[in-house]
């Protein structure tokens, strides 16, 4: 779950590129190779957040009945915005879409912020804790509001979330990596002079506030408090440092992550200081993956509450509590073996597709534009 | 319940009819032309023709369009089962989660990826490939559709699981069960049939077009002779399986079976209703109003198609409610009281499980478990109040059954007559049959929605059946906020379809020709 969360956050870069394409381009040109760069891509990101909800729904059911059905709004928004990106590619040059290019644009401009910082803000729950409560006895009886397991306590039903500064913080960082990876994916694909040019300088633009943002939210958590289950009676407490301490637990994870972010940092700053460096999206997409992994798993390892609720900490979910039986979490891992095949076709696929970098000519001749 | 739950939870289930049923407006347009464009692009690289690249590429445009639509209402249903039934995600999350993530594993991202090379390879990959890309579109979008309705299926028809007391929910002991079980392979094969029929209809109606106006007849034609094999195939296939659903839904779910027939009181060789209205003035399942203000009826047929027996024994909605009458496995039927005793046995086992775990008393703990084994069977039944609460809309259900009947039957005759005249060749000349097959289009999509709703509408009370009724199902979110999220649903939707629409016509009137040039000039 944690590598797919990885993923999904490298692969935002196409919603980073949509919430710049208007600042990025000067021409209707422009704006066009811009769109078809990102349109050939948006399927994948597309899919793998698709895919993040039927595998979390299957991992960790508790998860997906709390938090979707509890922080409704929150959800529910980001959803919306990815409704409107799916047909805004296919739809915004066509004659007769009724409303006009200019909406479908602003809709991929809003999908590309909404749908980064929302999901930036959701994960920082992780760590900051939401208002929920559950209760296993609800559906016999037991219990004494009504018969529904877990319950949301706040009535913005997840919009809370947006008030809490560190959830921001998050939501910001996760917004101007997407952006500066976009940036890095313009400079490595595009063939063309006066966007690659602009897209070097938005990478400086935009990592440098990612940075900024990521640290606060790292700093900040790493010596907050945070949710500790114990391993024997199972009772959840707020522990000072909860997850400093699980870096320094788990070596490993802590090497890999400071790794992950060299690599984040390479790849950016690399392409800003040195002009014919195009690869930078390649160490900062790895990079990305990785430190988005290693912070996830240390949300849950280590007798961590994944899903802490802040209300009333036994209600918080575990990895040990939320996930699914042993012989389901088996068929999945069977099931996972396929991910390998995927993987392939898709290198494959998106190998066969990019022989050839983007330029204006490529548009008329590939014969389906945006 | 009180009232606010209760509007929760039809508000809840508005919303996601509203998103299934938009849903399965574009995806059987996409699994049907992916099928047909396959055919045509094959006959393209195995003859070489150009005039077959054209035609495939007219029909790709086609599906592009609608393509992105069907997956951007997918979302929304992915993520719904959580948002509006959050009881029920977890209550069966261990059996029904594993479906939904090996759509999105194995289906999604072989269509996803496939279908950029469709899109935009036609210049970068050799033909073969591209073709076997176009193929592998098809096959992603009819995986997807088997792991949707495996899930679907085990709603309608629970197997392979176990209630975990300790846990609070039904758990996957038998995953081969769930997947081959013989309400999802039929339902499966009814629902891919019906996209294969959907596809057809519209090929054939866009083609009977151009047609009328002596437009790109060659292509029309082309067109038209894969859209009505595939549609005759389809819509033959859709009987039959549409009989193997309905014998699964006479063993599995006799009260839908009822629905659908209008059948309140049981009979030995009872008749199938061919044609019927219903009196609006039965109110009552036992009032002794007739059911039927006319009812054409074809003798023993529908004893036959449940059970295989000209004289079996079909339930009707009283029988089932009162109980007593002999079931096909030998036992006499429960009462809706006696099941609703033992449903309420059942839960009140699960709560004194649950204390007299946490108070550690072991032997209570099995003797709990041991009450609530021997009746979960009956579970569901204990949150319900009377048996009026076993009985679905009947003629919502009625009418949708017979109206998609009528229409399958339509359509065969209709790619009957079309096929033979193709072959006689006086098809580009017989208008009345080209405007036959254009005002034809809206049908199979009609029909498509309508059996949606029996198999949905005719299951309620039931989210699960016989375990979990819809009112215990749902997220604990005011209804205030759902129908917000309806209201916005709604406005989105209609939006993007009425685009869709018109970006098709657009592109229709525009015509294949149009396309020919395009690789020079560009767009």
């Amino acid at each position: 779950m944690s590598l797919l969360g990885g993923l999904l956050v490298f692969l935002l870069f196409v919603q980073g590129g949509q919430s710049m394409l208007g600042s990025l381009s000067r021409e209707e040109d422009e704006k066009k190779l811009l769109v078809n760069v990102l349109g050939r891509k948006w399927e994948y990101t597309f899919t793998t957040l698709v895919t993040f909800g039927g595998a979390f729904f299957a991992s960790f059911p508790l998860f997906y009945s709390t938090s979707f059905g509890g922080a409704y709004w929150a959800w529910m928004i980001l959803l919306f915005c990815f409704v409107l990106q799916a047909v805004s590619y296919e739809f915004q040059s066509k004659p007769g879409n009724i409303f006009g290019p200019r909406v479908y644009r602003t809709f991929l401009f809003l999908n590309g912020v909404i749908g980064t910082f929302l999901l930036g803000v959701l994960v920082a729950t992780f760590f900051t804790g939401s208002q929920f409560t559950v209760g296993k006895g609800n559906i016999a009886g037991l219990g004494t509001s009504g018969a529904i397991i877990s319950q949301w306590q706040n009535p913005l039903h997840g919009l809370e979330s947006l008030f809490n500064l560190r959830n921001l913080s998050l939501g910001f960082a996760v917004l101007f990596l997407a952006r500066t990876q976009a940036s890095l994916f313009f400079v490595n694909r595009l063939r063309h002079e006066k966007l690659e040019q602009r897209s070097r300088k938005f990478v400086l633009y935009n990592g440098v506030p990612f940075l900024l943002f990521f640290l606060v939210f790292l700093i900040w958590t790493l010596f907050d408090e945070g949710y500790a289950v114990d391993p024997v009676t199972k009772v959840v407490s707020l522990e000072e440092m909860k997850y400093l301490h699980n870096f320094t637990d788990m070596p490993w994870i802590l090497v890999l992550f400071i790794l992950g972010v060299a690599a984040v940092l390479y790849g950016t700053f690399k392409t800003v200081f040195s002009p014919r460096f195009r690869k930078g999206i390649w160490f900062t997409g790895a990079g990305t993956i990785i430190v988005v992994t290693m912070l996830l798993l240390i949300a849950g390892y280590n007798n961590t509450a994944y899903y802490p609720s802040s209300i009333d900490l036994q209600s918080s979910l575990t990895l040990e509590n939320s996930s699914s039986s042993e012989f389901t979490l088996t068929a999945m891992a069977v099931v996972s073996l396929f991910v390998p095949v995927v993987i392939g076709y898709i290198i494959y696929a998106w190998g066969a597709l990019e022989k050839k970098k983007l330029g204006m000519e490529e548009l008329d001749t590939d014969g389906n534009a945006y | 319940m009180d009232m606010l739950s209760i509007s929760t939870v039809n508000w809840a289930r508005a919303q996601f009819a509203l998103t299934a049923g938009y849903h399965w407006i574009f995806v059987p347009l996409t699994i049907g032309l992916a099928l047909i464009m396959a055919i045509m692009e094959t006959i393209y690289v195995k003859t070489g023709e150009e005039k077959w690249k054209h035609t495939t590429r007219f029909w790709q445009k086609i599906f592009g369009i609608n393509f992105a639509i069907g997956i951007a209402t997918g979302i929304i249903l992915e993520f719904q089962f959580g948002t509006n039934w959050s009881n029920y995600s977890w209550f069966v999350g261990d059996i029904f989660g594993a479906p939904l993530a090996i759509e999105g594993i194995i289906a999604f991202f072989l269509e996803a990826t496939f279908v950029t090379i469709m899109f935009f390879g036609w210049n970068r990959v050799s033909k073969k490939t591209h073709l076997l890309s176009t193929w592998l579109v098809f096959t992603g979008a009819t995986l997807s559709a088997f792991w949707i309705l495996v899930a679907n299926a085990w709603m309608q028809y629970p197997i392979g699981m176990e209630f975990n007391p300790d846990t609070v929910r039904n758990e996957m002991v038998d995953f081969w069960a769930v997947v081959l079980s013989p309400v999802a392979y039929n339902k499966f094969l009814h629902a891919v049939f019906s996209c294969w029929a959907v596809g057809a209809s519209f090929v054939a109606g866009v083609s009977a077009w151009y047609l009328l106006k002596k437009q790109h007849v060659e292509f029309a034609i082309q067109s038209l002779r894969i859209g009505s094999l595939v549609g005759l195939v389809g819509f033959v296939m859709l009987a039959v399986t549409g009989d193997g659903s309905a014998y699964q839904v006479a063993q599995k779910q006799p009260m839908k079976l009822a629905a659908m027939e209008g059948l309140y009181e049981g009979r030995e060789g009872a008749g199938l209703s061919a044609f019927g209205i219903l009196n609006p003035n039965k109110t009552a399942y036992n009032d002794e109003v007739k059911p039927y203000i006319l009812n054409v009826e074809i003798p023993k047929l529908l004893s036959f198609l449940a059970y295989r027996d000209q004289n079996a024994f079909v339930p009707g909605v009283k029988d089932i409610i009162d109980g007593g009458y002999t079931l096909p496995d030998g036992t006499t039927a429960l009462s809706f009281e006696e099941r609703k005793a033992r449903g309420e046995k059942a839960i009140q086992a699960l709560a004194d499980h649950m204390v007299a775990r946490k108070e550690g008393r072991a032997a209570d703990v099995a003797s709990h478990e041991a009450i609530l084994r021997e009746n979960y069977a009956h579970f569901g039944y204990g949150y319900l109040e009377t048996g009026v609460d076993l009985i679905p809309d009947i003629p919502l259900t009625y009418y949708s059954f017979h109206l998609m009947v009528m229409i399958g039957i339509f359509f065969i005759l209709f790619f009957m007559v079309v096929l033979y005249y193709l072959y006689k060749k006086k098809m580009s000349n017989t208008g009345w049959l080209q405007y036959v097959a254009l005002w034809s289009i809206p049908l199979s999509f009609l029909a498509a929605q309508l059996g949606w709703i029996v198999a949905e509408v005719g299951r309620q009370p039931w989210t699960i059946q016989d375990i979990l009724p819809v009112e215990i199902s749902a997220s604990a979110v005011s209804a205030g906020n759902i129908i917000t999220t309806f209201i916005l649903f709604t406005l989105i939707f209609t939006g993007l379809l009425a685009a869709e629409i018109a970006i098709m016509v657009k592109q229709i009137k525009k015509g294949p020709a149009s396309l020919s040039t395009e690789n020079h000039t560009g767009q």
